[in-house]
């Protein structure tokens, strides 16, 4: 029993991790640019799909490495042609064209690459238990806990250390003052959206050495990405880290004793936040 | 007075086209059930555009209620009474009953986290059904039910075997629904509910109790939405847990922007052109998903004033 709730926990975080990495990026272009991009998961999933591709011909260290700045680059080209149209309009629209873009992405995919799920290959090392008793911590596990959390750290060193960390979390706060200090505004949003689409990208390689590789994998982790900027709250970056973790392990534990209902507990987790504390855990006050 | 008659001639004309249709429609390449549907999705869309165009507030899980309603009749037919009237009044009140409940407990929020958490609460029922295989069929769906003829008493409307009637049966709901909706609005309600739209916070220091009124509209729109959930699923003799999901909720939003949402007729055009083209499309193509998309992106960027707001704006040039 205490292995089958280790493991549940443990597989618990490593979703949770996912869905924070995911959730992260989600954050980035909402907070600076008020975009809720639905099309995140299909970000996602063209990661993926670009390692998958990729895979034969550099190898899994290759296409780790390349398939998350394909997708960042596609994300900063859409950005360009389509969601940039759209700042300053009523959130609606946004929301529709990312809805829309959501859908040409997995039907897309589908397209492209089948219906079915396409073998991904992890080196056979990565593969092995690194242990007999605790027979889930193979080492792709471990590898991919790790590497999210370079991913936040990074993330996090970029904001607090870099310039351009600097401009996005000041245009965060207030974009207009950020413009009249003379930011080129239209190319920050572009490379914060990049920043956030190379998150989703990561996350969508490491994914799919997990959860398999099909065109829903994408819109399977949309939702409780959502859900993990509502209960982390809105405009905070840890809270969205804390908010992945917690609703992560909350699925996993409820696997465990009451598994019909794994996927709607992170929706009644939700509704109690916003009950007890509607700005989420660790969100500001007033901001919306 | 010429744009006072204008308004009437254009009401006269809609309601001639719709007590009509079934006696026109196969010229045209259509047919009956098509109607029925353009009309449950356009009181879908109207019922989200009263919260949306009239409110002023983005609610994107608007299937959620729909579907509840769906379900609600669908069960209550199946499993309890073999009535339709009966199944109806059950599925509105689930439906509503849900809204007033999650429509409580984000009625603070606003923009896009009003948005968001819409969603996401949208997704809990659909998990629900999607899980509770032995009661609601799964991903399967509700089958094994249909709708039941009504006894009148003195005549018997045999709504199941007479797609006309069947028609009218849902004609009826819907213009009783629109006729409420205009009634609301026009009240002093309605003009506080248009007010908040315009501008929130001269509202709230007129001493308008703006939570409040929100949460009014948000449960009154979900009341209609759930009429048209429970039409859907007597019409199709079936429900799904698609009927909850999420791009059914996308599907809503977009008739209303694709007619005009700031119009009262607007998403019933835009349900017009939906319904008509998706059964068309999707006959012809398995890609329908990405031409709905296309179709998405296209509004947004090229006509996101809608069939009706452009038409508005030239008659005020």
């Amino acid at each position: 029993m205490t292995q089958l709730i280790l493991f549940n926990v443990f597989n618990g975080l490593i979703v949770g991790a996912f869905y924070a990495l995911m959730a992260l990026g989600l954050s980035l272009i909402l907070n600076l640019s008020g975009v809720i991009n639905f099309a995140h998961g299909g970000f996602l999933a063209l990661g993926g799909y670009m390692a998958y591709m990729l895979i034969p011909y550099i190898g899994f260290w290759g296409a780790l490495v390349a398939a998350p700045f394909l997708t960042a680059f596609i994300g900063i080209l859409v950005e360009r042609v389509l969601i940039r149209r759209l700042y300053g309009r009523d959130p609606l629209y946004s929301l529709l064209l990312t809805f829309g873009l959501a859908y040409i992405f997995e039907d897309g995919t589908r397209f492209i690459w089948g219906a079915q799920s396409v073998p991904y290959q992890v080196p056979d090392w990565l593969m092995q238990p690194l242990s007999v008793d605790y027979f889930f911590l193979t080492g792709y596990r471990v590898f991919m806990m790790l590497l999210v959390g370079v991913a936040v750290s990074g993330l996090f060193l970029i904001l607090s250390r870099t310039r351009l960390g600097m401009r996005i979390r000041a245009g965060t706060l207030d974009l207009e003052t950020v413009s009249v200090l003379g930011v080129n505004v239209r190319v920050l949003r572009n490379l914060n959206f990049g920043l956030g689409i190379y998150l989703a990208g990561l996350a969508g390689v490491l994914a799919a050495g997990m959860l398999g590789l099909s065109p829903t994998v994408g819109t399977s982790l949309i939702m409780p990405s959502f859900v993990t900027i509502i209960v982390g709250g809105l405009g905070s970056l840890p809270g969205t880290l804390l908010g992945g973790l917690l609703i992560g392990v909350a699925t996993g534990l409820t696997t465990v004793f009451f598994p019909s209902a794994s996927e709607a507990v992170i929706y009644i987790m939700m509704g109690a936040i916003l009950l007890i504390r509607p700005r989420g855990l660790l969100g500001e006050e007033g901001r919306f | 007075m010429g744009a006072f008659n204008n308004k009437r001639t254009a009401d006269a004309a809609v309601w001639l086209v719709l007590l009509t249709a079934p006696f026109w429609m196969q010229w045209i390449g259509g047919y009956t059930e098509l109607g029925s549907r353009v009309l449950v999705m356009a009181l879908a869309a109207m019922s989200l555009n009263f919260l949306l165009g009239f409110t002023g507030v983005l609610s994107f899980g608007h299937a959620a209620y729909f579907g509840l309603a769906a379900y609600g009749a669908a069960m209550t037919i199946k499993y309890l009474v073999p009535s339709t009237p009966l199944g109806m009044l059950v599925g509105i009140l689930v439906g509503t009953g849900a809204g007033a409940v999650i429509g409580a407990m984000i009625v603070k929020l606003r923009g896009v986290y009003f948005a968001m958490v819409t969603i996401a609460f949208g997704q809990v029922f659909y998990f629900i059904t999607f899980r509770w295989n032995n009661v609601t069929g799964g991903d399967d769906g509700l089958t094994d039910w249909h709708r039941v003829p009504i006894d009148l008493g003195f005549t018997k409307l045999d709504i199941l075997g007479n797609p006309e009637l069947f028609y009218y049966f849902i004609l009826f709901f819907f213009a009783l629904s629109l006729a409420l909706m205009t009634i609301l609005l026009r009240s002093p309600f309605g003009r506080t509910l248009l007010a908040i739209r315009e501008n929130e916070r001269r509202a709230r220091f007129l001493g308008i109790p703006v939570e409040r009124h929100i949460w009014l509209s948000f449960v009154i729109s979900c009341f209609f939405v759930s009429i048209a959930g429970t039409l859907y699923a007597l019409l199709n003799n079936f429900v799904d847990p698609r009927a909850l999901y999420w791009g059914q909720s996308g599907n809503f939003v977009i008739m209303a922007v694709l007619g005009g949402m700031r119009s009262f007729w607007g998403p019933l055009v835009g349900a017009v052109i939906f319904v008509v083209l998706q059964d068309y499309v999707s006959s012809h193509t398995e890609n329908w998903e990405s031409f709905i998309g296309l179709f998405f992106v296209l509004i947004v960027l090229f006509f996101p004033r809608g069939v009706l707001g452009i038409f508005k704006r030239k008659v005020a040039q």
